[in-house]
Parts: C-alpha cells; structure tokens; sequence
C-alpha cells in the first residue's frame, strides 16, 4: 500500500517538474553556438595560421549571462534576431561591429501587441529630456534598458524596494562608472555623494526611492517618465514627497498592480507596505481621530476652565 | 498660612526644564514632518528633520537622569503603584476635578511631605514616563537606524508599526502635554505651579485639625 503511495507521489512529481521544465525558455542551438564563448571568460579557437588551438580571455564587456538573458523580455530571441549572422564565423568581420543595431522602437514603434507600454509616447517624451539633449540619437534606449537582460520590474514586481533598486541600478550603470559616463558623455562623472549633499539620510532615500522620481517630470499617463530633467531642474523639494499629496503617489505608487497584487486589500496594502515616507502616510481616518481627541480635549479644558471662572466669581 | 515644601530637587528641575523644552521642539518638528501642508512655523522639511533627530536624542539622554535619579534618590517613592484601592482613588481624583472643584470641597487627596502627587497625577506621569517614553525612545532610535529594524512582523510592514508607534504615542504625549499644562494651572492662582518647577517648592495647605 505504501509503496503504492510512493509511487503516485513520484508519478505527480515528474508530472510537475516536466511541466515547469516545459513552461522555461530553452536557449536555441543557434544561440548555444554563440554563447559557447560568449557566456564564459575565455574561449578556444582553432587558429588556422598557427594549426594550434588557442584559448584566449573574452572581452569581459562581451560577456552573456545566460542565465539573465532567458529570464529577459528577450530570452526567447536568436542572437541573430539583433545581431548579423555574419558573426557565425570567427575571427568575426572587423566592420561587423560597425554594423546599426535596432533600437526599441525600429521593433515596438506602432507595435499593437505592446500597445500598453506607449513605446511611441516614450520616444516623444525622450526627445525632450537631458539625455537626447546631449548625446542625440547615439543615445538609445539601451543605454539604459540592456536589451540582453531587461525585465519589466515595475509591472511585475509587488516590491517596492525591487522597483527601486532595479531601477536605480539602471541610472547608477553609467552614474556610478567613470568608464561608462565618460564613454557617453565625454564628460567628468560628478561624484554622486557631493552633488547630493543637500538631502539628508542620502543613502536611505537612494534605496528607497528611484533617481527618476526627482529627475523626471512626471507624466500621469506613463507608468515611467522617460522626460530626464536638467540637474538644475530636478526635485529638491522635501515636501514635494513628503506630503499628503506626494509626488510619489503619482509615480513610484501609482502602479496599481502592486496594490492589487498584494492581495490584501486597501488597509493591507497600507500597512505591509516596505516603505513609509513621512508626511506622504497620512490615513484619512486616523487624520480624523487625531482631530476629534485634539478637538474633544480643547472643548473640556475650555468648559472646565469657564465652570471654574463662574465659581471663583460667585466666591 | 500656607506650608513650603521643596518638592522638586534641582536634578529633577533639570531634568524637567530640558524634557519640557524637548518635547514641545519635538512636538512642533513632528507635526512639519507628518503634515507638511501645514506650514508649520515656516521651517523647511530638511530643518525640522534635523532638530526632530537632535532634540530626540537629547530628550532620550535626558530621560536617563530621570530614570537614574528614581533608582538612586527618594524621588522613586511618589511612583510606586499601590495597586489596592488604585481604580477607587482615581475615580475620587477624577470626581473631584469634573464636579468637587466646583462645590468648593477639599481635596481628597491633598499634597504632602509622603504624598506629591494626587493619584490622578500619578498614574498619568507613571503611563507617560514608564510606558510612553520607552515606546518614543525605542521606536525614535529604530527610526534614526531603518535598517535596524524588522522588515515584516507577520504581515505587517516593520517600519510601518514603527512610525505608526512613534507619531501615535507621541500624539497622545502632546495630549498630555496640554492637560498637563492646563491642570497645573489649577492651584491657589493659575501661576503658583509653574513657579514651583523653578524654585522647587510647593505651597500646601496644612491639615485642618
């Protein structure tokens, strides 16, 4: 009998595993072919001039996560989708890297399956923001969104604190590396530290909320503004976040889909949420008991200080 | 004829002066954090964190003088809490205050050498002093350091409780603080208290024989 058991149990298992092994994206043979190199730090080659194998170091900036790459929004795709098939053969052609890749919106532009994302809204928005301003075209969406490992955090995570740092991350690639800023901007990187000396708790606020809810001007119908200010027009008003009426609200917290992921309703959502910001956590029915104890507190002192006037005038 | 008794030693009148000025910064500061649409006082959100943290942390210092000075001096004598009677006496303190004071009757309880506070006052400044204040300071000291804290509690968020603690006991701290300051204006004249923190004694009655 309890073998029988066994043995149902281990029936549902292989039943469970091969689906969930099913439901993965599998990397295709055209991409193994690619990343039998590029997903590792060296690579072996037969060298036709030498009649030797060599192993050489791969250009660590040509590294893949393979790992990362499937679990993207573009995991599913053949290298060669992006990239010219000419690549196929090595030593690649010299002028292959020359070559123009796609940008977001060569694929998504007018694109009715990812109509939700306003791909085109994006591009408007971006045209006018510090980045195009600077760089012009040669600033493309993939400076900041790699399209090898980019995931729709805001859409899909219930955590605030991932949104955050997933975002952030993106800003800090090129903010927080010399190498890169200057690659981009053929400028200094400002030390992020000192440029943000006037906010206090600085390291608690770049955890806790994302660099674009101050340098961004925040577009109600965008899940994410793409409209990067001027430094000399970012936030740096306290109270823009740090009232009833947040600008957070309009931003980091308006995606409706953590509330209603959360699965704990208006009240659950309140108080298992990761962060509390000062000034922008005002409940409106504690707000109003607060009034009511403040105001029934008023009125007794005053009642009891008029009761004691009558009696020390009539003594 | 009145008697003088010094019943505020000057640790205890310290201690006091610092923890009033203290609380009602924190107060202020508490109330441009949380409701920062009020204006209040024209101080700028980044000001009013600064003196919020600075004041908090000298209040929390300062509460160990007032701990220290119950373990070490006579002071602790007027908190013990004599758990025999304590709903009735209370009650009588309470009754006295809503209708007594009124009809000219005496005090049920009146201040003495063995007896500083009346028992409404006691168990007031004992909820406040040993219950509210650890709550302040811990949450206080939790909020200065996030990353102390917890990140869930069940399900609640950590530092969600946290600050809800915080700005809740300290709302009803500022409770106190105005019916504190109301009923010490309740003596021979309304100033008579307050002069007594300064210069340490209390006027009483003496017993009618």
């Amino acid at each position: 009998m309890s073998q029988r058991k066994n043995y149902i149990w281990l029936v549902c298992l292989l039943l469970v595993s091969s689906y969930s092994v099913a439901d993965e994206v599998q990397l295709s043979e055209a991409n193994k072919h690619c990343l039998e190199c590029h997903a590792n730090q060296t690579f072996k080659f037969y060298n036709e001039w030498m009649e030797t194998t060599s192993i050489r170091m791969m250009n660590p900036f040509y590294i893949i996560d393979s790992i990362s790459y499937l679990s993207g929004v573009h995991g599913s795709f053949n290298c060669f989708d992006c990239h010219s098939p000419d690549y196929e053969t090595y030593p690649h052609n010299a002028e292959l890297k020359l070559e123009p890749l796609n940008t977001c919106i060569d694929c998504h532009g007018g694109d009715e399956t990812y109509a939700d994302f306003k791909f085109d809204m994006i591009e408007e928005e971006f045209s006018k923001s510090i980045h195009y301003k600077i760089s012009g075209e040669s600033f493309t969406c993939s400076k900041c969104h790699n399209p090898h490992y980019y995931k729709t955090t805001a859409r899909m995570s219930a955590s605030i604190n991932e949104i955050v740092s997933y975002n952030n991350t993106m800003c800090l690639s090129c903010h927080n590396n010399d190498l890169k800023y200057q690659t981009v901007s053929g400028t200094q990187l400002p030390q992020l530290g000192v440029v943000h000396d006037w906010l206090p708790n600085q390291e608690l606020h770049f955890q806790k909320v994302r660099c674009i809810e101050c340098h961004t001007q925040v577009v109600d119908s965008f899940m994410v503004s793409h409209n990067i200010l001027p430094k000399e027009e970012a936030l740096n008003d306290c109270n823009g976040c740090h009232s009833a009426n947040s600008l957070l609200k309009a931003s980091l917290y308006k995606y409706q889909n953590i509330q209603a992921r959360s699965e704990e309703g208006k009240l659950g959502a309140l108080i298992s949420n990761e962060a509390y910001i000062i000034g922008a956590n005002q409940n409106p029915f504690l707000k109003l008991i607060s009034w009511i104890i403040f105001g029934i507190t008023l009125f007794a002192i005053a009642l009891h200080w008029i009761f004691r006037t009558i009696k020390r005038k009539k003594s | 004829m009145t008697e003088r008794i010094y019943f505020y030693p000057i640790w205890l009148r310290i201690w006091h002066g610092i923890n009033a000025l203290g609380i009602i910064v924190l107060i202020f500061t508490g109330i441009r954090l949380q409701y920062s649409d009020l204006d209040v006082l024209g101080m700028g959100f980044g000001q009013a964190v600064s003196l919020h943290n600075i004041f908090g942390i000298l209040v929390s210092v300062n509460y160990l003088l007032f701990v220290l000075g119950n373990i070490f001096t006579s002071n602790k004598k007027y908190y013990r809490i004599k758990p025999k009677g304590l709903i009735n006496r209370v009650k009588r303190q309470a009754r006295f205050y809503t209708s007594g004071l009124f009809k000219g009757e005496e005090q049920p309880f009146p201040l003495s050498e063995k007896r500083k506070f009346n028992p409404l006052q006691k168990y007031s400044y004992i909820i406040v002093m040993y219950l509210f204040m650890p709550i302040l300071i811990i949450t206080g000291i939790a909020l200065l350091f996030p990353e102390l804290i917890v990140e869930k509690i069940y399900s609640f968020s950590g530092i969600f409780l946290t600050a809800f603690f915080h700005a809740g006991i300290g709302f009803l701290v500022s409770i106190f603080l105005i019916v504190h300051l109301y009923v010490a204006s309740i003596g021979k004249s309304p100033l008579d208290n307050f002069r007594s923190i300064f210069n340490g004694y209390h006027d009483v009655e003496p017993k009618k024989k």
